[in-house]
């Protein structure tokens, strides 16, 4: 898709890269536990005694946390594995009180499966990749570590002991740092389409680690790092080209890359080695004696098919058959909360294209000006669809339109949003049909601009535009516009 | 399969076991025991069956997404060797 090449002093390199992202399943409770998976809460409160390991507790799976990895797996068109099962990786941390997490090595409910990426989402001309998915297992998070309160002591607070993370593991598939900028973002995107996470990454619903290793063109494969919990997708991205820079500049300078886990440093903008123990990373994975195997039946399956919302892609083919254009079709679908404002637009009434242009120009204008995102928007779909019932049914004008708009913008910043008509009521603001006054405004600004009256009867079509602007001006913009156009046509000639 | 010592000190190590020269070497025997008493299952010609997962015809169950259990802090920390405040406390730990 996109051409990424490092110039070393031996020439040309190409980076390798693959992502593992963890992704917190949307749920009430925690995976193998009835604790609540809430965010801020005291800690330690949300912790049963099988959150934090006490002997004798046995894990019993929530079949929602299960429900949502099928789905997230029907939605990238994965291999669903009716049978599945958890196996225990075992190491030793302060946040893991079981001294093992529950995870799916041999056995991942999720097989493989791709996702198409574009680099420009926005661009229905942009090029586009399909990157492999390689399994999504679900697994346990761990608890929270705060080292800074305390001279000697860490602090632990298990809240997220146990909450169900999926990992979607990709194929080495992805070439550049906007490959994998592209992929976060649309992997991201089907998460919150299908509701499975809310892909909050500063809360750390999601996160990534990051794969990379380089090679020259078309070589073999390089030794790989993996560097760390990454948490936002520009992150991920300096990360990636400051790993690839420092991998070729060892390998040119006569190193070699050693296989390790490193952290990604946000303001020095550098990787470094965690400096693990080399035997860190034996696991000694075994199937999870107490847990059978995870059987998935054709009722099962099928609701989980059945439930699944229309996904961006579909989507968007929709909006273009709609009649919208390529350009809007692809903004309106590219997050789930554009589409579903959209659609709860057009639930209302609107039409399709006076919607979407509004949205993209008027509202989206207005919220960036604010600084705020479409959740925050201060006017909600069914108090922008009366707005634009009165421009459709001809109450008001599209100019007047934008001014009903700032007002009401301006009384939700006052803390109580006015009703659109409520506004054309109370400023009187509604557009005449009144043929006579207009034509009355129209006899006045003839015999003001004499001069321009007669250029335009020679030949110089252009001032129609500005006979329909001064008659407009002089209605104070309350004026229909089509009937300005066929009285001006009249008198002019 | 056998171990010789060097995988039962990492296996120790692995575990946080402390153990004594004089108990690996002790452990290596018995552990090779249970290998080879282990690895007689070996001579089962299991061509084209299944493998089990449990002794009884058991079916995985699975809960509904409510929630049902936590708030028992004190419960949690009752036992904690250090506590401050709502948290555990324990050496600490950098990376």
């Amino acid at each position: 898709m996109s051409e990424y090449r490092i110039q070393g002093n031996t020439g040309e390199w190409e980076v390798v890269i693959g992502l593992e992202v963890h992704a917190q399943i949307t749920s009430e409770s925690k995976l193998f536990s009835g604790s609540s998976t809430g965010f801020g809460a005291e800690p330690n409160s949300h912790v049963s005694l099988v959150d934090a390991a006490m002997p004798g507790m046995l894990p019993v799976p929530n079949r929602e946390c299960l429900r949502q990895a099928v789905r997230t797996g029907m939605a990238i068109n994965a291999q669903i594995n009716r049978w599945s099962r958890f196996d225990r990786k075992n190491y030793f941390y302060a946040d893991l009180p079981q001294g093992y997490q529950i995870s799916q090595l041999y056995h991942p409910i999720v097989g493989e499966g791709e996702i198409e990426v574009t680099l420009n989402e926005k661009d229905p001309d942009s090029p586009t990749k399909k990157i492999g998915i390689e399994r999504i297992h679900v697994e346990q998070d761990a608890g929270k570590l705060m080292h800074d309160q305390h001279p000697t002591m860490s602090f632990v607070d298990l809240n997220r002991s146990g909450v169900a993370l999926m990992e979607i593991v990709s194929r080495p598939d992805i070439s550049s740092p906007q490959e994998a900028g592209a992929y976060l973002k649309k992997l991201r995107s089907i998460l919150r389409y299908v509701g499975s996470c809310d892909g909050n990454m500063e809360q750390g619903s999601m996160r990534a680690d990051v794969n990379v290793s380089v090679r020259k063109p078309g070589g073999e494969l390089g030794t790989r790092t993996e560097t760390k919990n990454v948490n936002s997708i520009r992150f991920m991205m300096q990360a990636i080209e400051y790993e690839a820079q420092r991998q070729v500049d060892l390998i040119e300078s006569g190193g070699a890359v050693v296989q390790e886990t490193r952290l990604f440093d946000p303001n020095k903008q550098e990787t470094r080695s965690m400096r693990s123990k080399e035997d860190a990373h034996d696991y000694r994975y075994f199937p999870d004696p107490d847990l059978l195997p995870v059987e998935l039946d054709d009722a099962f399956l099928e609701e989980c098919r059945a439930s699944l919302p229309e996904l961006p892609d579909a989507k968007r083919a929709r909006y273009e058959a709609m009649g919208l254009t390529a350009y809007n079709a692809a903004v309106l679908t590219a997050e789930a909360e554009t589409a579903f404002w959209f659609e709860d637009l057009l639930a209302e009434g609107v039409d399709a294209k006076q919607g979407s242009n509004w949205l993209m120009s008027e509202l989206f204008g207005a919220l960036n000006k604010m600084g705020k995102t479409l959740d925050e928007s201060p006017i909600n779909p069914k108090q922008a669809a009366e707005l634009l019932g009165l421009v459709a049914d001809g109450t008001i004008s599209g100019s007047i339109a934008k001014q009903v708009f700032e007002i009401m913008l301006e009384t939700a910043a006052q803390g109580s949003i006015m009703a659109a008509s409520a506004i054309v009521e109370e400023k009187g603001l509604k557009q005449t049909n009144d043929t006579g006054a207009i034509e009355a405004e129209i006899a006045k600004i003839m015999a003001a601009n004499e001069d321009k009256v007669t250029e335009y009867r020679s030949g110089k079509d252009k001032l129609f535009g500005f006979f329909v602007g001064q008659t407009m001006k002089a209605m104070q913009g309350k004026a229909n516009p089509q009937i300005i156009n066929d009285l001006l046509k009249k008198v002019l000639g | 399969m056998s171990v010789d010592k060097d995988t039962v000190n990492k296996i120790a190590r692995l575990s946080r076991v402390a153990i004594s020269d004089a108990e690996a070497d002790k452990m290596v025997g018995e552990l090779n025991g249970i290998l080879a008493w282990v690895e007689q299952l070996g001579e089962v010609d299991v061509t084209g069956i299944e493998p089990m997962t449990a002794v009884i015809p058991n079916k995985l169950r699975l809960r509904e997404d409510v929630v049902t259990d936590g708030d028992v802090r004190d419960k949690v920390l009752a036992n904690a060797p250090a506590k401050e405040g709502s948290f555990f406390g324990v050496p600490k730990v950098i990376e």
